[in-house]
Formats: structure tokens, C-alpha cells, sequence
């Protein structure tokens, strides 16, 4: 078969054709979201983009109790979203397979922490396999719905950045053909986890890990690889691959499986080399489980528990330090280059103005979360999908009156739809005097801007109905529902103004599309540039953080300049300008 | 080839560095090695420096480059090519656009844009060669195939067939953008 250069995620996509997935659901989440984009292009799966992770793993399972095969793919942290279905799913287990992937992110590339989501497999009971390439990303989606099936229960499979966001060369092979199942199977003790029911389907759980880990000692992708047996080194995943580079000739038990372990293999191994060190990402996961078994192992005492590894840290840890690098900077400082909000963005004018008023703003996830960064700097909190919102409640309730006119809750559209309704029907119910901003830029933007709910569209691009945000709220209790320019300074600026210090629950909705979405995006100006004699240099324009604005010296003054293949006439540094120094090019 | 050859390309989010390590991986698949690249999607994007890392051999492991095992940087922008130099190998080619995008403090007053760099490199590094690839890229017709340029003036360091490489640039650009890509390929590859 053909041979291709693959990312894990694509890989991830191939394996679910291959495998002949009926139904793929996920929330996007780097570094999960290409699985889903892959996945459209096989025309036999359904997929969909759900509200959220829980949503996305209760249709999958929902499809697996239809007698299909099902996918349900998030990010690490989208797995504690969909904690509650997880935990039960395992009692009830599948009849066709169920298979999530958890995309854990070390190093917080893109993310608000670095949780280790193999912890998710032993407290869910759940197995879990940990592809080290995109070939057996492909080739661990096929084996986990065998398992699935074999074993009756919802497998893992955990990837992380260095995976999903990785190419290598991956084999295609021929998808299997599965017909639609003829119908649905009434198993009250099976699928009704009633305390009666659950209480029979507990000890099948235990019994299922313990055939588990008997079938790990047997599972050949378990693997031994005995070279010099001085040193021997357990890992997984890109851990593996780091070490195997740096120690080709040491020993090595490479995990496919990573729970249930292998006990007899790991015994095996330990018996044959004479320093055992297990050499894993994050937490001693391994380390902690084989130290139970009574062997000597060595592992976080020289391996970091923080952040991801590099092909260094296994060299690090077991040489001790490595020789000095040759090449020391030839520049004391850099100017930084941090991530920015894009040229023209919606969000710039709602953070500036924040900024402006020192509100206290309860933050939330998405690009919006850049305004917390200079030179805007306009976030306070930002904790996970939604908070925003629930948090703006708890402060209105701890300060009580002194919080009038104070503090206010910025949302993006995707994440308000994702988990900010049920925290805003929280602020109506229990009269929070809270103003929530609802930034509605019409697409799930950070992430590379995937369909919801509110777009218009499905993610198989199918026209789709559009949540209409006001009757929503409206339905939800909100009295006081303002309609916003993110463009219009001065508007923006007055209405928030009002509705802070509204002694009642408010919603803003901030409507303009995000510069990037090309279905929805049409400038209405042409770029605007800098009157060189009617600026002052003040600066002024430059607090907003647009990529666009320039600084030069004209003479012996520094003057601002505009990029015109990166402005998008939005305004807003014009309407800072006290000098009526920036207008509208020709 | 048993050694693993070793890629870092770094730039600014917008240049288009993450095609162009598309299109050398693809090209090096095709010439029969074994590869493996990695780089950093989501919130690391907007505007924000990007590096790519591409390695390519008889068998590659890590998806990352080690530190201080470089042999290439592939850098289309001058100040970002400082911040990898703790990455490169003693003997590395350094291999630069002539490009400078400032980045916010500059653009803020803040800092200065340092105007030393290529006088820097090229003492410290006999391989250090220093391109004009928006001017090439321009020459074919459009400056944004800037980095498609720069990836035919990086092709002229390895042994594989110019078929391949207008190949790999085929399959991973939309049919509309070819000729002119191959243009600026070859632009590129005939630089100095």
C-alpha cells in the first residue's frame, strides 16, 4: 500500500476509516482538533462537532450502544469535561467499540495546564495504549476497537503535542467494510446504571482490568528490545523515542499499553539489566506502580516532573549534565515576539476600552485571552471553558454592593455555548448582579476557526440552524440585552458603561465576525494610514497591540506608521487618535 | 545516509514556514528516507515566533532535534535566527532571509531592532549565507512565495533530483499556485 507522510492526528483520522468508524464526535482542543477536519474527508463516518466534550463522548457512546463504532476526541482538559459519562461508560462498557483520544499538551503549548490524562485510564478503570509515531497512531485507533469489542469496555488512546502535531511516515492499508447495525439491543442490566445494576456491573470492571493485564504481559506491541544490559529504560509515547536516540544500544521495555501494565514483563526486564530507569513525561505514573511491585527503579529523582522532554533530558538525567553547548547567544537581549491579536480583530477595542475603565475582567479561553498579555493587558482571571462567567457570579456574591460598577465577564460565542449558559442561567436564577460580554465573532477562532452552533453550519458542511443569542438569554431570565459594535469605541464604551452599574444580571453582545473567517468577514473601509504632519508621536495608537501599527523616525522625531498589507480599516487606532492624525487611505 | 540531517526552520507566524517544511519532508520522503517533523500549533501561532523542526535519515526517532545537533538552520527572518543559536551543531549552515519583521516592542519604541545581526553570524559562522528571498520571490511574480523561494535556495545543499522537488511543491500547493511556486523554486535554486 501507499506510503504517506501523516501527523499523529492524521493518522489518528486514517485509523479511524480504516477501522470503519461509523460516528466521530469532538469539541476542538489543541492538540486534538485536525482529528475531526481529518475525519470529514471519509465520507462513510458521521461527523460532528459538539457543543462540548461531554456532549461529544455521550454521543459516541450512545453510538457504541447502537452497535456502531465510535470515536470521541478532546484535549486533555476536555476529558475532566467529560469525566461523568467516562466513569460510568466504563460499568456499562460497548457493544460496538468506543474509542477516545485524550490529546495531553506537556509544556502548555496551548494550554491553561499540563494534567497527565494517563492518571484518567487507572481512575476510570479503562485501558489505555500511547502510540510513539503516527504509524501506530493508525495502527493503535484499529487495535483499540478490537479491544474494545474483545473486552467489553471504552479504550484510551492518549497522544501528545509531539504526536498529534508530528508527521511521519505511516502505511495506508484498505478500510474494513462494516454495515450499519440492523438494530438496537434492550440490556437493562447491561446499560441502566441504577444502583442494582451498577453494583453487579462493578466487579465485571475489576475482572475486566485483571484480563487486561494478563493480556498486556501477552500483547506483542508491549515490546522488549534487549541490547547492553547495564542500562535498561521503560518509556512510552515520544518519551521512548527521545531515549531510544540518545542510548541506541541500551535496553529497552517500550510500552504500547500503558494501563493496565505489563507486571510480568516489567519483572522480566528489571531481572535482565542492571539500572533500571523508567523515563516518562510528567507524572510517575509508571514509576509509582512499578516501585509497588517492590522493584528498584530510578526515574523523577533525575527526569523532570515539569514541562516536556526533549532528546536532552534523557541524556541529562542519566549521564548527569551534559557537555556545554558551543554556540552562546551573540545577543544579550532579544526583543520578544509573543503571540498577538490579528490586524483588525473584533477583540481589541472591547480589551482596550476594558482597560481603559480598570474593570476587573473575569476571563475565559480563546484568543481573547491575548488581552491579558501587554500592552493591553485587560484580563484578571482565566481558569477553563466558562468560568468567566460563574466566577463574575461568586465575586458579585463576595462583595456584594462594593462590586457595582467593578467587574464584568468576557466570553467568546463557541465557549459561552460550550459551558458559559448554565453559569449564566446560575447569575439569572440566583440574581447575581453581573454584565456579561458575549464577544461573538461567529467561529471557534483559537483553535482555527471550527463550526458550532452558532455558525450556520456543521462541520460535514451541511446549513445547520443558528443559535440567536438574545432569545436565548432572554429565555434564560436576562432582562437587559445590549447590542454592540466591537468597532465603535464610543459605544462600547457607554454601554458597558451602564450596564456595570446595573444592580441586575446583564448580557452584551458583542457582534462582529472574526477577520480570519472568509465566509462572514467583508472590510467595510479601505486600510487607513498616518498623516505624518498631524501626528505628534504620542503614542497613543500604540497601546492597542496591532501588529499594523509601526513606530519610525522621521527626522528626529518618531512618528507611527500603518502596515497597508496588514491593516484592515478597522478604526480603532483612528478613533484613539486625539489628532485625527490616522485616516482612511486612497 | 546513516546520519540523521537536521533542520530547524524558524520564522514568523504569516511567512509561511510550516509549508515550506511540508514541502522539504514530502521531498525527502519521496527520495526514499525516512522523516520525521514537528512543530507547535493553537495559541503559539498568532503573529508569535514559529520554528518547525524537520529531520530526515535511514531511521529518525525523535520527532525534535537535540539540542546542539542542527546542521541547518533555515531562518526567514533576521532576529529570529538568534534565538536558536544554542541549537546548532559546531559546523552548521546558517542559512538566512533577508527579512526583518519587527516585533511589537519595536514597533512600540520599547526596544531597537538590532541592527548587527548578519556582521554577528558571519564571524562566528564560515557557513553562514545570507539571501534576499522576498526579492527572488518577487522576481517570479509574487512575494508571497517567499518561503517556496527560500526553500529552492536551501534545496541546492542535498542530493535529490529537481523532479522530486517540483513533486513535492505540486502536492502541497493548490493547483492555481503552482507555476508560480515552481517559478520561485527555481529562482531560488539558482542563487549564487
Amino acid at each position: 500500500m501507499m506510503k504517506v507522510l501523516l501527523s499523529g492526528n492524521e493518522a489518528i483520522a486514517r485509523g479511524a476509516y480504516e477501522a470503519g468508524v461509523r460516528v466521530a464526535a469532538a469539541y476542538p482542543g489543541t492538540p486534538s482538533t485536525e482529528i475531526l477536519e481529518n475525519i470529514v474527508q471519509y465520507k462513510d463516518i458521521y461527523a460532528e462537532w459538539s457543543p462540548n466534550e461531554k456532549v461529544a463522548l455521550e454521543v459516541a457512546l450512545g453510538a457504541a450502544i447502537g452497535g456502531g463504532r465510535a470515536l470521541a476526541c478532546m484535549k486533555h482538559v476536555g476529558v475532566n469535561v467529560a469525566a461523568d459519562p467516562l466513569f460510568t461508560a466504563s460499568y456499562t462498557g460497548v457493544r460496538g467499540g468506543l474509542v477516545i483520544i485524550t490529546a495531553d499538551d506537556p509544556e502548555m503549548h496551548s494550554s491553561q495546564n499540563e494534567q497527565d490524562n494517563r492518571n484518567y485510564a487507572k481512575f476510570a478503570k479503562v485501558p489505555m495504549l500511547e502510540p510513539s509515531d503516527s504509524q501506530e497512531a493508525k495502527d493503535f485507533i484499529k487495535l483499540a476497537f478490537e479491544l474494545s469489542e474483545r473486552f467489553d469496555t471504552p479504550v484510551f488512546v492518549r497522544s501528545t503535542t509531539r504526536i498529534s502535531h508530528a508527521k511521519s511516515i505511516v502505511e495506508l492499508a484498505e478500510p474494513e467494510k462494516r454495515e450499519a447495525p440492523k438494530e438496537l439491543q434492550h440490556q437493562f442490566e447491561k446499560f441502566v446504571m441504577l444502583p442494582r445494576n451498577a453494583r453487579v456491573r462493578h466487579p465485571i470492571v475489576e475482572q475486566r482490568m485483571h484480563k487486561l493485564a494478563e493480556f498486556a504481559d501477552l500483547f506483542d506491541r508491549n515490546e522488549l528490545i534487549l541490547h547492553d544490559t547495564d542500562i535498561g529504560i521503560i518509556a512510552s509515547g515520544t518519551s521512548y523515542q527521545y531515549a531510544r536516540e540518545s542510548f541506541p544500544t541500551k535496553s529497552f521495555l517500550k510500552l504500547a499499553m500503558v494501563h493496565p501494565l505489563p507486571a510480568r514483563k516489567i519483572r522480566e526486564f528489571s531481572a535482565r539489566v542492571k539500572k533500571l530507569y523508567v523515563f516518562e513525561e510528567l507524572d510517575p505514573f509508571f514509576e509509582d506502580q512499578i516501585r509497588a511491585m517492590g522493584i528498584a527503579v530510578t526515574g523523577k529523582e533525575v527526569f523532570p516532573v515539569c514541562g516536556e522532554f526533549s532528546p536532552l533530558t534523557a541524556a541529562a538525567g542519566i549521564n548527569g549534565t551534559e557537555k556545554t553547548l558551543e554556540n552562546p547567544p551573540l545577543l544579550e537581549y532579544l526583543p520578544p515576539r509573543p503571540p498577538n491579536m490579528c490586524p483588525g480583530c473584533p477583540h481589541r477595542g472591547i480589551f482596550h476600552t476594558l482597560k481603559t475603565m480598570k474593570l476587573f475582567v473575569s476571563g475565559d479561553i480563546g484568543c481573547y485571552t491575548l488581552g491579558a498579555l501587554p500592552p493591553i493587558s485587560a484580563m484578571d482571571t482565566c481558569i477553563c471553558m466558562g468560568a468567566s462567567v460563574s466566577c463574575a457570579m461568586g465575586i458579585d456574591k463576595a462583595l456584594g454592593e462594593n462590586n457595582l460598577g467593578k467587574a464584568v465577564a468576557v466570553i467568546g460565542d463557541s465557549t459561552f455555548l460550550h459551558s458559559g449558559i448554565t453559569g449564566l442561567l446560575d447569575i439569572v436564577y440566583n440574581q447575581g448582579a453581573c454584565t456579561v460580554i458575549i464577544l461573538d465573532n461567529r467561529i471557534t477562532a483559537m483553535t482555527g476557526r471550527q463550526e458550532h452552533p452558532g455558525t450556520g453550519f456543521t462541520l460535514m458542511g451541511k446549513p445547520a440552524k443558528q443559535v440567536n443569542y438574545e432569545v436565548l438569554c432572554r429565555a434564560l431570565g436576562i432582562d437587559h440585552i445590549r447590542k454592540i459594535n466591537p468597532y465603535d469605541l464610543a459605544q462600547v464604551k457607554s454601554v458597558i458603561q451602564e450596564e456595570v452599574n446595573r444592580p441586575e444580571a446583564s448580557v452584551i453582545l458583542s457582534e462582529a465576525p472574526c477577520v480570519l473567517h472568509r465566509r462572514e468577514f467583508k472590510p467595510t473601509n479601505r486600510p487607513h494610514a498616518v498623516d505624518e504632519s498631524a501626528c505628534i508621536g504620542c503614542r497613543a495608537c500604540l497601546q492597542i497591540g496591532c501588529p499594523a501599527l509601526e513606530w519610525h523616525n522621521v527626522g528626529d522625531k518618531g512618528k507611527a506608521s500603518i502596515d497597508q498589507t496588514l491593516c484592515t480599516g478597522c478604526t480603532v487606532c483612528a478613533q484613539i487618535c486625539k489628532k485625527e492624525a490616522i485616516r482612511e487611505g486612497k | 545516509m546513516d546520519k540523521v540531517t537536521n533542520i530547524l526552520m524558524a520564522g514568523v507566524g504569516g511567512q509561511g514556514v510550516i509549508l515550506a517544511s511540508e514541502i522539504v519532508s514530502e521531498a525527502m520522503m519521496q527520495a526514499g528516507y525516512d522523516v520525521k517533523k514537528s512543530e507547535v500549533h493553537g495559541m503559539a501561532q498568532r503573529g508569535g515566533s514559529v520554528t518547525t523542526h524537520v529531520r530526515f535519515g535511514k531511521k529518525v526517532y525523535s520527532p525534535l532535534i537535540k539540542d546542539g545537533e542542527v546542521d541547518i538552520l533555515f531562518s526567514f527572518e533576521l532576529l529570529e535566527t538568534m534565538r536558536y543559536l544554542g541549537t546548532l551543531s559546531p559546523d552548521a549552515i546558517v542559512l538566512v532571509n533577508n527579512q526583518k519583521i519587527l516585533p511589537p516592542s519595536v514597533t512600540l519604541g520599547k526596544d531597537e531592532y538590532p541592527d548587527t545581526i548578519p556582521g554577528l553570524l558571519s564571524a562566528r559562522y564560515p557557513r553562514f549565507e545570507l539571501v534576499d528571498a522576498l526579492g527572488v520571490a518577487q522576481q517570479a511574480g509574487n512575494a508571497k512565495a517567499v518561503n517556496v523561494a527560500f526553500v529552492g535556495v536551501l534545496s541546492r545543499f542535498f542530493d535529490v533530483a529537481e523532479d522530486i522537488w517540483h513533486k513535492a511543491i505540486a502536492a502541497m500547493l493548490p493547483p492555481k499556485l503552482v507555476d508560480l511556486n515552481l517559478k520561485a523554486f527555481a529562482l531560488g535554486r539558482e542563487q549564487h
